[in-house]
């Protein structure tokens, strides 16, 4: 890679690739984001409407899955005793498609950390255009064993692209079973024994957090570490994501 | 996992994390592998009971610690005892980074990230890492005991075909370099029956006992080989080795392999046969080259097939670097069909017009009239649909196939069931497909996709049965190219020789 010529290899598809913006490397505005051109267009923003809590667009969605600014799935959330508020809001880059969740796997269950780079400038411009700035940022953790079969956790190396101090004040249990597997009834009976726990001697009182992830799905997992931070004392709690799933 | 060093009897010798008690006293901190500049491997001890399942999955192979499933005790005793040995996973020469286990040292293929395992920077290599993630902290392990034996004396071919006098001049010289370190070429024509070639000198091989791979870019060639060779060798373990295959972990004294699939072989094959040597992605992927030369031994016979060799190996066969044969002459005994060129002006304007050239549409219904199947190649996939569109306004029962496409096997099954008259592909068919009584067309055969060796494979297509050995070859022009050209004159020039050797008639 050569910063001055922007002359790179795509991550992704492995292709050469000319970065123009040079003016840009120049001024410190933007580094190499990774992939090239063809790539990044398959990568769909998020746009127009959107949930105000899970941020999910809201135009592809039916009527009867919407009722104003919320989404149902949000509505039910703040509807189920103990679960109103618990997440102010969701905000995520990308919407899940094919070629997102390609380069999620890639990261998640190849272990190719680096992959992670495309995402630094959207995650960075979305974080300081919906979030405030003095949040605590909490990557979502993984459980120890997790941690040590895949060498890294994807949230806390996508959490670190925005360039802030970390609190890594969550531990996760490892005994959890598959959510993906369960409906909705089983989930929200799985989420009243807590995924994780706050670390001791962490004074969140007044504070408001922001978790990061690499993707929001159902909102189960996200929800559960807001809760814990919550109980600990925090204020308001917020989220940020690479996929939108 | 983290290793630690310790001397023992003026050895360096190694300690997992795990398993460093207090008796031991190390003599470097307890870090990642890529830590420890050096150490070495016990003598082996001669009385220790072994592990004969580690032998069987391990010996000529280098794994990751944690494709293996053995305790770590049980592979640290192995290791202490001369069995087991661990080797650095990337190594660093000045600024370089090299990859054991694909060769790779291409600076872009490799990245790092602050790892849990090691707790440091951790450099990983991107080239392999669809086969479970190689870095530094990451040991390969290999067998270092006694080689695992076949002893398989009694084995018996069950072949008894018959060769043509081309094959029996090759099959005699492969035989002759079974043993040693000969690297050899069989240049053999599409159709010349080039599997049948090897039977004698696997044979040979086997009297041997020797371990023997045969290795092709391409999952269909691996698919298609395993049951030949299977049933002309049905008394030796054979396995086959690809992508979908459930065989991975098994053993076999002949492996059947995609090129890719050798990564995790180490110095193991006294016999190794790469077909289709001038194949994607063999050809491009230096990784793969290295993969072919690490699976087998050091003094490994070496033998490459190919109907189109490239300019590199041509050059070696020329100038006497390696051994070569050429088996210019089909099977059946008649020559190869020659394309005739036929121009057909600016057939990318007509398309989008609607139409093919209406030349390929007389030799289509011809075709068909005769009652040949079609092949008809087109450059690129998005012309796919719209020469299917026109062909499809004269004729039934056409199709369509790119390497992308998702029913690619079910039309390639129609097709050669006869149930298609004609299928319309892109280059992907250039090659190992096998129909008897078939045409072969090439739409745009100017398009530099189409190279002298692509050109020839795809006529390679036509008159491979007895039956029927003469199908019709028509490269559809808007302009001559010297590949175009090259390849008439490359299968002219076999013919030639053939005729010459009295090979055909
Ligand atoms: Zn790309
Ligand atoms: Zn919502
Ligand atoms: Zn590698
Ligand atoms: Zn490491």
């Amino acid at each position: 890679m050569d910063i001055l010529t922007g002359d790179h290899y795509c991550l992704w598809c492995e292709g050469r690739y000319f970065n123009d913006f040079n003016w840009r490397y120049l001024l410190g505005m933007s580094t190499n984001d990774g992939i090239c051109s063809e790539c990044r267009e398959s990568l769909l923003s998020i746009s127009g409407e959107i949930c105000r809590i899970c941020g999910r667009m809201l135009n592809n969605l039916s009527k009867e899955f919407r009722k104003g600014e919320l989404c149902l799935d949000c509505i039910r959330w703040e509807d189920e005793p103990g679960w109103a508020g618990v997440l102010v809001k969701n905000r995520s880059v990308y919407q899940y498609n094919d070629f997102l969740k390609g380069i999620l796997s890639r990261i998640k269950f190849r272990g190719d950390a680096v992959m992670v780079s495309p995402f630094m400038s959207p995650l960075k411009t979305l974080f300081k255009l919906e979030f405030p700035n003095d949040v605590i940022v909490v990557p979502i953790p993984l459980s120890s064993e997790r941690l040590y079969e895949r060498g890294f956790n994807q949230a806390k190396v996508l959490a670190e692209l925005l360039d802030v101090q970390l609190k890594e004040i969550l531990i996760r249990d490892s005994h959890e079973g598959k959510q993906s597997k369960k409906n909705r009834r089983e989930r929200l009976a799985v989420i009243n024994q807590s995924l994780f726990k706050c670390i001791d001697n962490v004074d969140l009182e007044e504070k408001n957090v922001l978790l990061v992830d690499d993707i929001y799905t159902t909102g189960v997992t996200i929800r559960n570490a807001a809760k814990e931070l919550l109980n600990k004392g925090a204020n308001k709690a917020y989220s940020l994501t690479v996929a939108r799933g | 996992m983290k290793f630690a060093s310790f001397l023992y009897e003026g050895q360096t010798l190694l300690v997992p994390e795990k398993l460093s008690s207090k008796e031991v006293i190390v003599d470097s901190p307890v870090a990642s592998i890529s830590q420890i500049p050096y150490w070495d491997t016990p003598p082996v001890t001669p009385s220790f009971t072994y592990s004969k399942q580690i032998q069987r999955y391990l010996s000529g192979k280098q794994l990751l610690l944690e494709e293996l499933p053995f305790s770590i005790n049980t592979i640290y005793e192995h290791y202490l005892n001369g069995y087991i040995t661990f080797v650095k996973p990337i190594n660093q020469l000045n600024e370089r980074f090299y990859c054991t286990r694909c060769g790779n040292d291409k600076a872009n293929l490799f990245a790092s990230f602050l790892c849990a395992r090691c707790d440091r920077e951790c450099m990983y290599c991107r080239n392999c890492i669809m086969m479970k993630r190689i870095s530094q902290c990451t040991p390969l392990v290999e067998w270092v005991g006694p080689e695992m034996l076949f002893g398989n004396e009694d084995y018996k071919m069950e072949w008894n075909g018959k060769l043509s006098k081309g094959q029996k001049t090759a099959a005699d010289l492969f035989v002759k370099c079974i043993g040693s370190r000969e690297k050899l070429l069989i240049w053999a024509v599409c159709g010349a029956g080039k599997t049948e070639v090897l039977f004698e000198g696997i044979s040979e091989a086997l009297s041997k006992g020797q371990s023997i791979c045969l290795a092709a870019p391409r999952t269909d060639v691996v698919i298609e080989l395993a049951p030949r060779i299977k049933k002309a060798f049905p008394m030796v373990e054979v396995v086959s080795l690809h992508g979908g295959s459930e065989e991975l972990q098994e053993r076999g004294q002949i492996v059947i392999s995609t090129t890719h699939q050798l990564l995790r072989f180490n110095n193991h094959f006294d016999l190794m046969i790469v077909d289709e040597v001038d194949a994607f992605p063999y050809s491009i992927d230096d990784s793969l080259k290295f993969a072919v030369l690490k699976a087998g031994k050091n003094d490994a016979t070496v033998a490459y097939l190919s109907a189109t060799p490239d300019k590199d190996l041509r050059n070696k066969a020329d100038v006497g670097e390696i051994t070569s044969v050429r088996i210019p002459a089909r099977y059946h005994g008649l020559p190869l069909p020659v394309p005739a060129f036929r121009w057909c002006g600016n057939w990318r304007k007509h398309l989008k017009r609607g139409a093919i050239p209406e030349q390929v549409n007389n030799w289509l219904t011809e075709q068909i009239a005769k009652n040949s199947q079609v092949f008809l190649f087109v450059p690129s996939v998005n012309l796919l649909e719209s020469v299917f569109d026109s062909v499809k306004l004269k004729l039934q029962n056409v199709e369509t196939v790119h390497a992308e496409d998702p029913g690619r096997h079910e039309k390639v099954k129609r097709f050669r069931e006869g149930k298609t008259c004609v299928l319309i592909t892109t280059t992907i068919l250039e090659r190992g497909i096998t129909v008897s009584n078939v045409s072969v067309g090439v739409l745009g055969a100017e398009d530099n996709i189409f190279t002298e060796s692509a050109l020839v494979q795809i006529s390679g297509r036509a008159g491979r049965s007895a039956d029927y050995p003469t199908g019709d070859v028509v490269f559809f022009h808007y302009g001559k190219t010297s590949s175009m050209i090259g390849a008439e004159n490359h299968i002219q020039s076999m013919n030639e020789e053939a005729k010459r050797k009295g090979w055909i008639s």
